[in-house]
Formats: structure tokens, C-alpha cells, sequence
């Protein structure tokens, strides 16, 4: 499969890369690892008329710790992250969750960043995002996880805004992240996240609405000495997933409670 | 329009006009006449595209071929030395790691990978290390075998393969 033609340009630095954002028009994409991007343009449901290529972009691939907060360059890819000592250290569920994305080839060339821009419902990134807390910063502003997801595969992000960096405050408690799917590659059924942090729970959830989900009601169960069984019914309210291939919506919210029971168990040891 | 994209492929420097939506993998198959690179599914999946770029391993169907500006790619004709089968090869033919073989030059491909990041693996790593990859016919136990036998062959001193400054996608 072939995708429709388009102009290319590599950029060496943001700022170039919003140039020619800014040159090409709203119908121009950024190519990060390309590799959501990539398959959408030969099944030719996506039709960019340019691609702004920021491989290159050197400036958006590290990971620091400054200030107690993990900040990672938008381009640094999923092998890394899972192999890097300071993400381990300090956000350990991200390091685990970038381990899990698709396979070897795919996690040699796909980046936090593109994952969060692109932002699918079935992506792990912007649920521990979410449920973290973190910060995305772009060329023009900075952003909380909250307001960055709109919908599914739209942020608030302009069209010539380009996402530079992802700003985690420290989690290196009791966690763990469950990615529900048949093949060892495949995007999570369904996802469930659960993360210690200041003496309460975190609880994230995947694929199971447009828009990744805090599980706000299972945090408070939790907080007022609910078990993590009773606190895991909860995980489906106000939840209206929609049914795909793999699941229905009645299935996906029974994977919701399942699995966030789960992950609150598998994270407490239990 | 098209552009000129200069690369190597398997040690031999190449410069070329394509148009930018030209994927990789078209690019070694059509245009530098390698047709051991495999398409298997055009949806990112089952991995048959695999080749290196620079040390890594990466779906030539994924990339278009602009994007390997500079980058030193290897795909399966560029791992024997002559007559002389690369350990991976040689073990895939011994362990039967095949029966249709449409999947094989992918799977050697990842294998080197695989080898080269980790040249003592476990039955468990060596399937982990594969995930990308799908056979329709062996139910995988010669190839995690072959991979095993080629591991064991290599003495466990695998070298990384060479690195390049540049590396497509750019590290």
C-alpha cells in the first residue's frame, strides 16, 4: 500500500520545524517515529500534504532529572525509556509501560512524543500522563495531562505547535500497569494502571473512552479504606466505552474493574 | 517531486531519486533490486521487512526511504560472507527454523538483533526478543531453537553490529 504523495522536509531544530509547519499549512504533520502515523497514511486514512521530519531534532532526546521532576525530550524513543536508569528510578511505571510497547523494531523508532501528540485511546503514555499528573510542554505553552486530551487523536495542540517535552513529578512507589491484549504487540483491550504516590492511589485507565481516564472514584474508595476489590467496582463508572473489534462496551468495563483490582493488588504485593 | 536520498546498503554506498512517499522497503526491493526483504502484511505487524539501520532493527515498511538519509542499512543479503552462511543462517538451516521461509529473512534479521543486544538469551528472551515477527507455519519452536543453536555458534561474544554516526531517524 501506497501512501498519497506529499512534500518532505527535514527539520534540525524546533524552531525550524514550526517554519515549516508554519510554511506547509494546517494539512502538514510532524514525523516523529512515524510508526501510528506511517501505517495511517498506506491505509491512506491519514493524507498529510507535507511531513515536517524532526528525527533529526537532537535537542528533544534526553531524559534529566532537574528539580526533583524527570523531564524527557518529546523524540526519546520507547527503547530508552525502557533501558534508562533515571526512569527507572524515578517514574518506574514508565520505563515498565515503554518495555510493553509493541516489539523490538517498533520501539527502536517510536517516541514518547509521538505517541502523545497522536493521542489514541489505545495508548498507554497518555493515561500515565493522566493519572501523573504530568506536564506536556510545546514551542508555545505548557500544558497539563487534563487539558492536553481532547478527543480521540486530538490535543489542544495548534497546528503549528510541536510537542518538545514530558515533565513527570518523581513516582517510584508501589505501582503497576496491566495491558490487556491477545499478542504480546497489540494495543491494550483495555488498560489499568495503579500507582502510590503522597500516602493515595493514582488510578489510570486505557481504552475504554476517547480519552484516556482517571479512575477518580476508585482513588476515593481507596483513600476512605475501601479494599482494593470494593474499590475496583467503581473503575466502570460513568464509563461509555466504545465496543471494537476485540470487545464490546459491556466487556471492556468488566475488564476495567478486573483489571484495576488487579493492578491495586500486583501493586500493594498482594 | 522527487528527492535524492543517499545511503548504504550492505557496505555499498548507493544515491538515488525517490519520491518521498517511497517506503523503505520498496526502496531496497524495487529500486536497489534486494528482494530478500519480505512485505508480509503492510500494517506494521508481522515483521518480514525487518533490516538494520545503523544497530537497530526496524520495519523497513515503516520508514520511508528519505528518511534513511545517510544511514547504513543491512538487510539479509548483506549477512553472508561469500559461500559462508552468517551464524544465523547457518542455524536456521540446520534447526529446520522454516518450512515456507517467507517470514525467515525477517526473523534473521530481528535474530541479529536480538543477538547482538543480548548474545546469551533464554528460551523466554529469544521469544520476547521476536514478538515482532509472525510465522504462519512453524509454530515457532525450530526458530527458537535455531536462534538458540546460532547464539550458542557465536560463543556468546556477539559484537554489536557497527554502529554508524548516522543513523536513520536519528538517535
Amino acid at each position: 500500500m501506497i501512501p498519497a504523495a506529499f512534500e518532505y522536509e527535514k527539520a534540525g531544530s524546533v524552531e525550524e520545524a514550526v517554519s515549516l509547519l508554519q510554511r506547509f499549512g494546517e494539512d502538514a504533520k510532524i514525523l516523529a517515529g512515524g510508526h501510528s502515523l506511517i501505517p495511517l497514511m498506506r491505509l491512506r486514512l491519514a493524507q498529510p500534504s507535507a511531513l515536517v521530519d524532526i528525527n533529526g531534532v537532537k535537542e528533544l532526546n534526553y531524559v534529566r532529572l532537574e528539580g526533583g521532576k524527570l523531564r524527557i525530550g518529546a523524540m526519546t524513543r520507547h527503547v530508552e525509556l525502557q533501558n534508562n536508569d533515571l526512569v527507572r528510578q524515578n517514574v518506574p511505571m514508565l520505563a515498565e509501560i515503554a518495555d510493553e510497547v509493541g516489539d523490538n523494531q517498533v520501539r527502536n523508532m517510536g517516541t514518547i512524543g509521538g505517541v502523545l501528540a497522536h493521542a489514541d485511546s489505545a495508548g498507554d503514555y497518555p493515561t500515565l500522563a493522566l493519572m501523573l499528573e504530568a506536564e506536556l510542554v510545546t514551542n508555545k505553552s505548557r500544558y497539563q495531562a487534563k487539558d492536553f486530551f481532547k478527543d480521540v487523536f486530538t490535543t489542544a495542540m495548534a497546528a503549528d505547535e510541536v510537542l518538545c517535552e514530558v515533565v513527570f513529578a518523581v513516582a517510584n512507589g508501589p505501582h503497576k500497569y496491566i495491558k490487556f491484549r491477545r499478542r504480546l504487540f497489540d494495543w491494550a483491550i483495555v488498560g489499568a494502571g495503579a500507582q502510590k504516590l503522597n500516602g493515595g492511589w493514582r488510578i489510570g485507565l486505557t481504552n475504554v473512552g476517547p480519552m484516556p481516564v482517571r479512575a477518580t472514584a476508585v482513588e476515593q474508595a481507596l483513600a476512605s479504606g475501601a479494599t482494593p476489590e470494593q474499590a475496583a467496582e467503581h473503575a466502570s463508572d460513568g464509563l461509555n466505552p466504545s465496543g471494537d473489534l476485540r470487545a464490546s462496551p459491556d466487556y471492556k468495563k468488566h475488564l476495567a474493574r478486573v483489571l484495576t483490582k488487579r493492578a491495586i493488588q500486583q501493586a500493594q504485593g498482594a | 517531486m522527487k528527492r535524492k536520498v543517499s545511503l548504504t546498503v550492505n557496505g555499498t554506498r548507493r544515491e538515488d531519486e525517490v519520491e518521498p512517499r517511497l517506503l523503505l522497503v520498496h526502496y531496497l526491493r524495487d529500486v536497489a533490486g534486494l528482494t530478500g526483504t519480505h512485505i508480509g502484511c503492510d500494517t506494521s505487524q508481522c515483521g518480514a521487512c525487518t533490516v538494520l539501520i545503523g544497530d537497530k532493527a526496524v520495519k523497513s515498511c515503516t520508514m520511508f526511504a528519505v528518511q534513511a538519509q545517510d544511514a547504513d542499512v543491512q538487510t539479509i543479503e548483506g549477512l553472508a560472507k561469500g559461500d559462508q552462511l552468517h551464524p544465523l543462517q547457518q542455524a536456521f538451516w540446520d534447526e529446520h527454523g522454516l518450512q515456507c521461509g517467507f517470514c525467515t529473512p525477517g526473523f534473521i534479521m530481528a535474530g541479529v538483533y536480538l543477538l547482538s543486544q543480548n548474545p546469551n538469551p533464554t528460551d523466554d528472551e529469544i521469544r520476547k526478543g521476536l514478538e515482532g515477527n509472525l510465522c504462519r507455519c512453524t509454530g515457532y519452536v525450530n526458530i527458537v531453537k535455531a536462534v538458540r543453536t546460532a547464539a550458542k555458534t557465536m560463543g556468546g561474544q556477539t559484537k554489536q553490529p557497527q554502529a554508524t554516526a548516522a543513523t536513520a531517524g536519528g538517535d
